[in-house]
């Protein structure tokens, strides 16, 4: 995984409450067999109608995007952060998040950046005409206009995003412990292997 | 003296292989499932960095959800190519992904395949006191045989497959008792689903749900696996019943279940399992069986249940606010007015399958109802569709088929089929199918499909009739 210590650059002002994973990414792209390349799925329906922020040119290459409560809500589906990745945002600011999907944008390098409503509202206005940055170490969003919003993260989560760390890496670090279950169980629950069939 | 435990907690502990700080622990996977469609990115995802599966001896691969259900091979034994190229590129993937990192597979043609819930149990996969994942939501099911299994995303297929481990939290324990005994004619769907009634899908969030009571114990473990595996329609993250004689009895001498002397060890580890006297759950919660009648659903969510003589309620019944707009909207989209009596809706479809219903059991129970009948005319479309080619041939060899194909019903490959709109098996929009499946969601039988939820043998006396119908009538 990469390490993200700064996003910088435009933000798409979005603004949506509620916007579920079927909105993010159709069921329909649920069939494939890529992380990548799913970005030209996102945001379809939306996308389907004239003049929509996403396709506006004001906000090509914007790597944020800026939503309204409860994003990510909906079906699990790992999609969703796909999604967003593949269309190159890499943060996504909300008052709120689905558990699920904060999980899941985790796990994918992608950040879900709390923040209250009137911040929101704020950074929604910025967004309009110019860039905002996040940055990780100090745990803040800034605007060109001394705005800065501080946010929180679990520490654990800030610590694997910052130094780029995967979780399968971090597991795998405890390969010791894993043998040890696996010699401790090949002896004292042997028919625990299953029967070649 | 120990620390009186429940099954979940005597479970967890003998899984724990690193505890963390924020009270977050790794936890050894025994046995992992895997099916085309939440896999194909966990393999790219250990391609691109390098890694093997760390015990492909403890992975099964299997086709399930996009599989179409019609015939899979032509008369000269050819594979007959699947028209849907999104399906077959994920099919091909996992037939590729398996043997290139050693994982046993299953194959489409192979009598062993089956709806992933279905061939765990049926190969004696599944076990007591495992832990088990796979990237499906239903996973919950093989809880009815005392394994801690639940459904992960594919990133987490992934870290299973690298590590065979996951890093998780510990849920709560609920106990879900049920006093007395189901009436006669009522099956264990109409208890799950009466469940789900009361204590809403919502009800079980953050927990892992116990089933308990003199009901579960007498009930066969095709039934315990119904109510096991709408666990997660009820919100938990898993559901379990303790393993008993009946556990043993239908695990010995499965193709994957230990043998011999490891056979007699293993009893006796499981014989240990069940909650201990005096353990304490989080949370608690009461179901009489003598309230549970035939039950349907009318609504969008499993929770909206009635009973089959019962009417589709009004909105404004709802105290919460929130549930009366939802109730509004789904009643819209169901077709369907409150007060309206349920017996009076005409259902166009007939499914009979899912990992929820398509065992044995549940294909004899449709069938007795069946048998000698034939579907209204009303009734466009009945399939039934085995849940593994071991129920199929089970129910061959006892002419089943044949009772399902005299009354009208098409007899399928097994497969998820129209569990969910992903594979050809689809309800058209605005007609009615009467499902033994899980979920009645917007859409999920194909786009503006209305489910109906029940039990095989109401879904058999629904085909009958033609319209939603206490099947107490028909075996009277
Ligand atoms: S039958 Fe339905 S619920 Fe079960 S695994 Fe298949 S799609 Fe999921």
């Amino acid at each position: 995984m990469q390490p993200v210590q700064r996003v910088e650059g435009r933000a798409i002002p979005f603004g949506q409450k509620n916007v579920d994973t079927d909105v993010i990414i159709s069921a329909k792209w649920l069939k494939t067999v890529s992380r990548e390349g799913l970005g030209a799925g996102a945001f379809e329906s939306i996308r389907a109608q004239e003049g929509n922020i996403f396709d506006d040119p004001e906000y090509a290459g914007a790597s944020i995007l800026i939503a309204g409560d409860n994003f990510g809500c909906g079906s699990s589906r790992e999609h969703a952060a796909w999604a967003l990745d593949d269309m190159g945002i890499k943060a996504v600011i909300a008052p709120s998040f689905s558990d699920i999907f904060s999980g899941n944008a985790f796990k994918n390098g992608l950040l879900a950046i709390a923040l209250p409503q009137d911040a929101i509202n704020r950074l929604m206005e910025v967004a309009r005409t110019d860039p905002i940055t996040i940055d990780m170490e100090s745990m803040s969003v800034t605007t060109p206009f001394q705005d800065r919003f501080v946010f929180e993260m679990d520490p654990f989560r800030h610590q694997c995003l910052i130094e780029g760390l995967d979780e399968i890496d971090l597991t795998m670090a405890k390969a010791d412990a894993i043998k040890r279950h696996e010699m401790n169980s090949d002896s004292a629950q042997p028919w625990l292997k299953p029967v070649a069939a | 003296m120990t620390k009186a435990k429940t099954l979940y907690e005597k479970i967890w502990d003998a899984h724990v292989v690193d505890q963390r700080d924020d009270g977050t622990a790794l936890i050894y996977i025994d046995r992992h499932l895997v099916h085309e469609v939440t896999s194909p990115q966990a393999f790219e995802g250990l391609r691109k960095a390098g890694r093997k599966v760390r015990r492909p001896d403890l992975t099964l691969a299997v086709p399930d959800h996009n599989l179409p259900t019609t015939a899979r091979l032509d008369a000269e034994g050819n594979k007959i190519p699947i028209a849907d190229p999104a399906s077959a590129a994920q099919l091909e993937a996992l037939e590729a992904n398996a043997p290139a990192f050693g994982i046993k597979y299953i194959g489409a043609s192979d009598i062993n395949q089956g709806i992933v819930h279905v061939i765990g149990p049926e190969q004696g996969f599944t076990l007591p006191g495992t832990t088990m994942v796979c990237g499906d939501s239903h996973t919950a099911a093989h809880g009815a045989l005392g394994a801690l299994a639940f459904g992960i995303g594919t990133s987490e297929v992934e870290h299973v497959l690298a590590t065979q481990t996951l890093q998780l939290s510990r849920s709560k324990s609920m106990e879900i008792r049920v006093e007395g005994l189901l009436c006669p004619g009522i099956s264990p769907k109409d208890l799950i689903l009466h469940i789900i009634g009361v204590i809403g899908t919502a009800g079980g969030t953050g927990h892992v749900i116990e089933y308990r009571g003199e009901v579960f114990e007498q009930m066969s473990i095709e039934g315990r696996l119904t109510i096991s595996n709408m666990s997660i329609e009820a919100g938990a993250r898993a559901g379990l019943i303790a393993p008993d004689d009946k556990t043993y009895a239908y695990l010995k001498g499965r193709p994957m279940a230990p043998k011999g002397a490891d056979w007699d060890a293993a009893v006796a580890y499981w014989k240990t399992l069940p909650t201990d006297e005096g353990a304490i759950f989080d949370k608690s919660v009461t179901i009489n069986a003598a309230d549970v009648s035939p039950t349907v659903t009318w609504g969008t969510s499993p929770e909206d249940v009635v009973p089959v003589n019962g009417t589709v309620p009004a909105p404004e019944s709802f105290a919460d606010p929130s549930k009366q707009d939802a109730a509004r909207k789904s009643l819209d989209y169901m077709g369907l007015e409150s007060g309206q009596a349920l017996r009076d809706v005409m259902v166009e479809n007939i499914f009979i399958g899912s990992c929820t219903n398509s065992r044995i059991e549940d294909l004899r129970a449709a069938a007795a109802v069946l048998e000698g009948r034939k579907k209204a005319d009303n009734v466009k479309w009945a399939i039934v569709v085995p849940g593994s080619g071991l129920v199929k041939a089970q129910a061959e060899s006892e002419g089943l088929d044949r009772i399902f194909t005299d009354a009208g019903f098409e007899w399928r490959e097994p497969g998820c089929s129209a569990c969910l709109g992903m594979n050809p098996d689809k309800v058209p929009a605005g007609e009615r199918c009467a499902s033994t499946s899980n979920r009645n969601f917007v859409g999920r039988q194909g786009p503006g499909a209305r489910t109906h939820l029940m039990s095989p043998a109401m879904a058999a006396a629904a085909a009958v009739t033609g319209r939603l119908t206490d099947v107490r009538e028909l075996t009277r």
